[in-house]
């Protein structure tokens, strides 16, 4: 039986992706600067665009989810993280709230892509892209929360190098993760 | 016990007769979470942030005057919960996006949620449609972001006697609306300078060419929390 | 109507007239000026503000407010189906389906010709003899098939409404059980003498050793009530008897009103007599506007008989005369101080309390608002003395009460009892006989199960304003619980946050449960949004639109149970379906284009 104080015995795997975001949350992740030292001690890189690993294994420990989910393809690496990982985080506002993306949800999507594609100023294409490869709009953009179970939510646009240092090690210290006040921010 | 006394959390709390709980307590330095209230102006009672228990029973400390020896619980677990539950649903009934608001900083609805450590709004969004008055030279009306506090709607009829807005619809489809022809706030009477410019705790009613004067960072509530500015809650004008 | 015969003067300055220019008949000028031109254009709003010197705003904020005013024109007949669960028991749904098919409309759509509009509204108080419908503000009880083609016909034919068939605009009593009230036979005044020769003092002697408490729900002593106001330092003091019955499953105060008005206008009279009020207003709900005329005739007929009036009675001073209000769709009125803001003109949101209308009410003077009910049993304890009325119902709650008992049993319609008649015995009176839940009180009332039924009905046991909706076996009552939510929603003010965010959170909530896309996760959010409501709202309609949905979560789980997803989650909305639209533009069907629900 471990003792209470003992560490865990194996680095955790993260795994991080950036769905409708702007990667800000994960430029915030880097600014944790000598922190990331501590960090790497207790964990492990799995999917990421740090590590540029394409899928999660099977059992994560903590995934770490920035921006909102705005298109099909955002759906399944959602679903895909969910699956994967024990602990899911949302990171950052657009994923927390769905951020400025959602500013177009007042706005008909058929209308959207008709003026990106055909009405802008200086657009001579007469067609929307419609490749198979190419995932399609949701009629909104979601939050994260709204598509799959979500454990814990790191607000802020984005959340401080410091924040998300805070956030993590309480999380994987066993605590229950707390921002101070000046980490908590939304914007 | 002093006869114009009463009890918050077990701190007695003096008070001058006419006093609500809420302008005691504040006077008092205890914090009491609330939106709707803005000092000199009559209590609206509406946003229910400051619902207390007094003696055993709910009520907002805003509308209820302090008398003696009352027992009020405020800063307790439950009643915190349910703050942070009006809070959620204050957010997503409307368009909350703070890296984009040029209140972020200085709002109140967003300092109560730093202060009760709202984490995300939990609810799932309405996404309303609301509209965006930019039409007067001197401010913008941005309804994503009303709360429908009435404090624009008081302040303008009883302090500017200008009588501009008021609040129409039912249910969630209450919106304030403008006394001009039109409805917009261009040919109304509205000035930058009226109490009711000055009184929104929220970026739905915002001065023009004034959004970044002061950075982000630098703003009231962004490395104070509000609950130690009871006294700037108690005598600001703005 | 077309305005070319008739100048904006010519419609509009004869309501004005007829209402003083007083803004605080508002409501009432709106009302006639709709019941003229079908709706209110901006023009006549305008003309209004003018006239009254109000602000736009007020105006349009009053239109928006209610349920039955409308700013664009919404159809030369104006249908509207009552949608309580008990229209729904009777069938509402289909007979619904079947006039919007037949006249090619669907719900809420204005016709191309501008002929006709369907849709929806809150119970309109016909649950013994439904599903009902207005048109035109106008109620048409018991509906079938063959009343609904008929109205079609009569609609495509462009028939006028006074020329349709009166049979259809007959709305039956249905008295079942008759107690000291409904079998009361008084001469008109007679009380009202009685409480002249005991005196504003003995006649409040009366009332309190009555014990008597108001019927409008909460049963506060009403001769306190009285005395309260009576004392209250003011110019002037103010009767005003709460006739909008709203609360879904309630209509004893439209029996009330049609047939035993007199004790209703002689009660108001008694009151106005003891606190020394010189007005008395009526305010009356929309859905009972067919009875309008006939109420001012009574009244009429009591001021001829110097019933109502200068010196009443002879009696020197004594000056009393009443006013009828016409509501226009919000149930809200019903909370006295939101009906005190109604009567003043101005959208029916409750005012903050304390002070109690006792002391500030209509105008910020002491008023007295009490029930249909309560008014027309004051007109018996004056008649028969306190002691009598004492001695009648329990020791908590005194005299009878009428009940309105609808839904699933053989006799629906009015019972009075008196207090302590255990809900069994009621059951085995109307021809309940499979009875599976009670809903006592309306909406906002409480739900009781089989196991329950030897409860009492009283102040101190199972008190109620008076409705009674009985639900057999075959009931579904987690649908039982969201018909009600949704009426909340609907009917909610949107005053406070909690009531105003909170019930259409609740809807969505017990909406996604129907769909079968909930989990235990919903079943949570339900019980949490419960404990908000309860104890932060600002009035009782918030403090109990919670209570449809915890108390058949408690009693009726399975019903709730059996529409829920075996996993943790469910998305918030229709994954494949929110990809559609992208789909059309995009011209894409392949696999890669939809989403399916699954993890």
């Amino acid at each position: 039986m471990l003792s209470p104080q003992e560490p865990p015995k194996r680095k955790l795997r993260v795994a991080t992706t950036s769905l409708s975001g702007c990667f800000g949350c994960h430029m915030s992740f880097l600014d944790m600067d000598e922190h990331l030292l501590e960090l790497v001690e207790l964990v492990e890189f799995d999917r990421s665009p740090i590590t540029d690993v394409k899928h999660c294994s099977a059992a994560c420990d903590i995934g770490i989810v920035e921006g909102g989910v705005c298109n099909s393809e955002n759906v399944h690496v959602l679903r895909e993280f969910r699956k994967s990982c024990r602990t899911l985080i949302a990171l950052g506002a657009c994923a927390v709230n769905g951020g400025l993306p959602t500013l177009r949800n007042g706005l008909d999507v058929r209308e959207v892509l008709r003026e990106v594609y055909f009405e802008m100023p200086g657009v001579v294409s007469n067609t929307i892209p419609n490749d198979i490869e190419l995932p399609l709009l949701l009629d909104k953009v979601h939050p994260i929360n709204e598509v799959v179970r979500i454990d814990y939510f790191v607000p802020g646009c984005p959340p401080s190098g410091d924040a998300i240092f805070k956030f993590l090690a309480d999380l994987i210290a066993g605590r229950t993760p707390r921002l101070d006040y000046p980490q908590m921010r939304f914007d | 016990m002093n006869e114009n006394t009463f009890v918050i959390d077990g701190t007695p709390i003096p008070f001058e007769p006419g006093q609500s709980i809420l302008q005691a307590a504040l006077k008092a330095d205890v914090f009491i979470p609330h939106l709707c209230f803005f000092p000199g102006l009559k209590p609206n009672g509406s946003c229910k942030l400051c619902t207390v228990v007094v003696n055993g029973r709910p009520g907002s400390a805003c509308t209820l005057l302090a008398r003696p020896g009352i027992e009020v619980e405020n800063n307790t677990p439950e009643l915190n919960d349910r703050r942070r539950l009006m809070l959620q649903m204050l957010f997503v009934e409307g368009n909350h996006f703070c890296p984009g608001c040029e209140k972020s900083g200085n709002c109140q609805l967003q300092a109560l949620a730093y202060e009760l450590e709202m984490m995300t709004p939990h609810f799932n969004h309405f996404f309303p449609s609301r509209k965006v008055d930019a039409s007067h030279p001197e401010a913008f009306l941005d309804m994503n972001r009303c709360i429908m506090c009435g404090l624009c709607v008081q302040a303008s009829r009883d302090v500017d006697k200008k009588n501009i807005f008021a609040i129409s619809g039912r249910g969630m489809a209450s919106h304030i609306v403008i006394n001009t022809p039109s409805g917009r706030l261009k040919e109304s009477n509205f000035s930058s300078s009226d109490k009711a410019a000055n009184v929104c705790p929220v970026g739905a009613i915002l001065p023009k060419r004034r959004g970044f004067a002061t950075p982000i960072g630098q703003r009231r509530y962004d490395s104070l929390p509000i609950s130690t500015q009871t006294e700037f809650l108690t005598t600001r004008k703005a | 109507m077309s305005l070319v015969n008739s100048s904006v003067e010519g419609v509009l300055e004869p309501i004005l007239e007829r209402y003083l220019r007083n803004p605080h008949h508002l409501m009432q000028i709106l009302r006639e000026t709709q019941e003229r031109l079908g709706f209110i254009p901006k023009w006549a709003v305008d003309y209004i503000s003018e006239a009254l010197a109000l602000a736009r705003t007020q105006i349009q904020s009053v239109i928006e407010f209610y349920a039955f005013f409308y700013d664009s024109p919404c159809g030369k007949y104006r249908i509207l189906f009552s949608d309580n669960v008990t229209d729904r028991m009777q069938g509402n749904t289909a007979l619904l389906a079947r006039m919007l098919s037949r006249l090619g409309l669907s719900q809420g759509q204005v016709s191309g010709d501008g002929l006709v509009s369907i849709d929806t509204t809150s119970c309109t108080g016909m649950c013994d003899q439904g599903p009902a419908l207005l048109v035109n503000n106008h109620a048409i009880p018991r509906l079938s098939s063959q009343r609904v083609d008929a109205i079609c016909t009569l609609i495509k034919n462009q028939t006028p409404l006074e020329q349709w068939p009166s049979a259809f605009f007959s709305v039956e009593d249905n008295i079942r059980r008759k107690d000291v009230l409904l079998s009361a036979e008084l001469t008109n005044g007679q009380a009202l003498q009685r409480a002249i020769e005991l005196g504003p003092q003995g006649m409040l002697a009366e009332m309190k050793t009555s014990n008597f408490r108001g019927r409008g729900g909460a049963g506060f002593t009403t001769g306190v009530k009285w005395e309260a106001c009576r004392n209250a330092p003011g110019e002037t003091r103010y009767v005003v008897c709460n006739a909008d019955e709203g609360e879904p499953g309630t209509f004893k105060d439209r029996v009330l009103l049609n047939s035993y008005a007199e004790l209703l206008f002689e009660g108001m009279s008694i009151a106005g007599f003891v606190i020394g009020a010189s007005k008395g207003l009526l305010y009356l709900r929309a859905e009972y506007r067919y009875m309008l005329e006939k109420l001012q005739a009574t009244l009429e007929a009591r001021r001829k008989a110097q019933l109502l009036g200068k010196n009443i009675l002879g009696q020197k001073g004594f000056d009393f005369d009443i006013e009828i209000h016409m509501g226009a769709g919000a149930y809200v009125c019903g909370e006295e101080t939101a009906l005190i803001e109604s009567l003043e003109g101005k959208p029916g949101r409750p005012r903050i309390r304390p002070p109690f209308p006792a002391t500030h009410g209509y105008l910020g003077q002491p008023t007295v608002v009490n029930n249909v009910e309560t008014l027309a049993k004051a007109t018996l304890i004056a008649q028969n003395g306190g002691a009598w009325y004492k001695g009648l119902g329990t020791k908590l709650s005194t005299g009878t009460k009428l009940l309105s008992i609808s839904g699933d049993c053989d006799a629906p319609g009015i019972y009075e009892y008196p207090f302590g008649v255990r809900i069994s015995k009621i059951l085995e009176d109307c021809g309940a006989r499979n009875a599976m839940a009670v809903q006592v009180g309306g909406a906002a009332g409480t739900c009781l199960a089989r196991h329950e039924f030897g409860r009492k009905i009283a102040f101190e046991d199972v008190s109620t304003s008076g409705a009674l909706m009985v639900f057999g076996n075959n009931r579904d009552m987690f649908e039982v619980a969201r018909n009600f939510t949704h009426f909340f929603k609907h009917e909610s003010c949107g005053f406070c946050t909690p009531c105003r965010v909170g019930t259409t959170l609740l809807c969505n909530l017990l909406d996604k449960i129907a769909d079968g896309k909930a989990t235990s996760y919903e079943m949570n959010e339900l019980s949490r949004l419960h404990q908000l409501l309860k104890t932060s709202s600002h009035c009782g309609l918030g403090q109990t639109a919670w209570r449809p949905v915890y108390d058949t979560m408690q009693k009726f789980r399975p019903s709730y149970d059996r529409r829920l997803q075996q996993k943790d989650f469910e998305p918030a909305f229709a994954m494949d379906a929110a990809l559609a639209p992208a789909r059309e533009i995009m011209e894409r069907d392949d696999a890669d284009a939809h989403l399916g629900n699954e993890l």
